[in-house]
């Protein structure tokens, strides 16, 4: 327990102070595509400096260390009840450290009892996997790229976009559109076509679990990822929306099945502060290795 | 080069901004976020010693510790979405004779007006990127309302050095949020 404790609370430390390595790439590749001396060169420089200056003073690299979002793949058989307990824990003192800050609070009264724990905080996915490991991903998703979140239903008249995967192009740029840089550009976009409306986002938030430079296996969706990102970075949005080259690092849709009468497309956006990493652990709950 | 001010600003040093302008601030910032914008919209009183002619407020929500000695030390401290401000930032412009505010992702139309009319702008800082921000905080000098509204929400008066921000809201009336929106769904649509 106390090793699984400790485990989860280093995950939570490294996760809040260090960007994973395919998104540094993805920055640093950003970061040359700007014009020097524009703006936005000056925007991906500091975004840079940031996330130096973060690791190396094993500090939060953004002030929102978000929602606090646990993925668990457990062997057949396993305690969930163990691991939430464990995870929680974690969770209160990760804050208390100022890992995370105290940033959770009852929706009603906004309460904030300083430990981020609360119903829904943090909130766990778990699933069963015929494997002998437990492996955790955690990601801290910030408010501000949350709140520019958007689900369609198709057809959408207002955008012509029809059931098909013209009519997804057209809802998933829209999207880009009314995001602009609120969202912390650039960006990543999680994409889910289908589901309902709750698993529609549930699932567009599991993209965000995919390594940046992966392929998507399914070649019309592979196709769609790339259109969509060359065709957001040549809207001219930029970095914090300065205006610039680099609007999206990544975009990454999945698919779920739906009723016939419904057909959503469900958009997360993960601001460049994208705090994501994951763990292997061992029967006793030690870190074997890190999966990002 | 990065236009340089220092507070408190002139009228004239904010009528001379144009947005896409980068600039380095040095001097004062009092943060300022939803409770405070709210109290003061309502009709709240600065308290006493405080005086926002020329100042310029910063949409933030530090993290804020005090060391061994008992020092205040800003441990991380990015800019928060304006947007939440927007019903109530046009009148405490005017009210309180402040020259500009500093956050995220931009503001409406009243904020825009109240800027043309009163000589103030709207400066963006580079969202999430806390611990660079800190670093040009060189002091803590002071807070109001800590008791009031909690840490986050409390008016930090913070000594500042070269602190990068770029005009996006300018005294002329000219939004770049306005500007980059329209030429990015022109854009789109050639696309569509």
């Amino acid at each position: 327990m106390t090793a699984l404790r400790d485990s989860l609370l280093e995950l939570i430390r490294r996760t809040s102070a260090e960007i994973p390595d395919d998104v540094q790439a993805a920055i640093l590749a950003a970061l040359e595509r700007e014009a020097r001396g524009t703006i936005a060169a000056e925007a991906m420089q500091i975004i840079q400096r940031n996330i130096e200056l973060a690791r190396r003073k094993s500090q939060p690299i953004c002030q929102d260390t978000g929602s606090v979002l646990f993925y668990v793949d457990t062997p057949v058989g396993a305690d969930q009840l163990a691991f939430a307990e464990a995870a929680r824990q974690a969770v209160r003192e990760a804050t208390r450290r100022g890992y995370l800050r105290q940033n959770s609070v009852d929706a009603l009264t906004g309460k904030n009892d300083g430990t981020n724990l609360g119903p829904g905080a943090p909130t766990f996915h778990f699933h069963q996997h015929p494997e002998p490991e437990t492996r955790v991903r955690l990601i801290l998703k910030g408010g501000g790229c949350e709140n520019v979140g958007a689900q369609y239903s198709l057809p959408d008249e207002r955008l012509g976009a029809d059931r098909d995967l013209k009519g997804c192009r057209r809802a998933i740029l829209d999207a880009v559109l009314q995001a602009q840089g609120k969202g912390c550009g650039p960006g990543v976009l999680g994409v889910c076509i289908g589901g309902d409306r709750a698993t529609g986002y549930e699932h567009s938030k599991v993209q965000l679990l995919r390594r940046l430079d992966d392929r998507n296996p399914v070649p019309e969706l592979d196709a769609l990822e790339q259109d969509i990102l060359n065709t957001a970075n040549e809207l001219g949005i930029g970095p914090m929306g300065f205006g610039g080259k680099t609007t999206l690092l990544g975009v990454k849709i999945g698919t779920l099945n739906r009723v016939p009468a419904s057909y959503f497309v469900s958009v997360s956006y993960m601001c460049w502060a994208y705090r994501r990493q994951g763990v292997a652990l061992d029967p006793e709950g030690r870190i074997t290795r890190w999966l990002y | 080069m990065p236009t340089l001010l220092t507070t408190p600003v002139s009228e004239a040093a904010v009528r001379a901004l144009k947005v896409g302008e980068a600039v380095e601030i040095t001097g004062t910032l009092y943060t300022g976020r939803d409770a405070v914008h709210k109290y003061l919209a309502k009709g709240g009183a600065l308290p006493p010693g405080l005086d926002l002619r020329g100042a310029l407020i910063y949409h933030c929500g530090p993290v804020v510790i005090k060391d061994e000695a008992g020092r205040w030390k800003v441990v991380a401290a990015g800019p928060t979405t304006s947007a939440r401000e927007e019903p109530y930032q046009g009148d405490i412009i005017r009210r309180f004779g402040v020259r500009g505010v500093i956050g995220k992702g931009g503001m409406g139309a009243r904020t825009l007006a109240a800027c043309q009319e009163a000589g103030a702008v709207y400066l963006h800082a580079v969202g999430g990127a806390a611990q660079v921000l800190a670093e040009h905080i060189k002091t803590v000098r002071g807070v109001y309302f800590l008791e009031e509204f909690g840490s986050p929400e409390a008016i930090w008066e913070f000594e500042v050095e070269r602190f990068p921000a770029v005009v996006t809201m300018d005294a002329h009336g000219h939004s770049l949020h306005e500007q980059v929106f329209a030429a990015s769904q022109a854009e789109l649509a050639r696309r569509l």
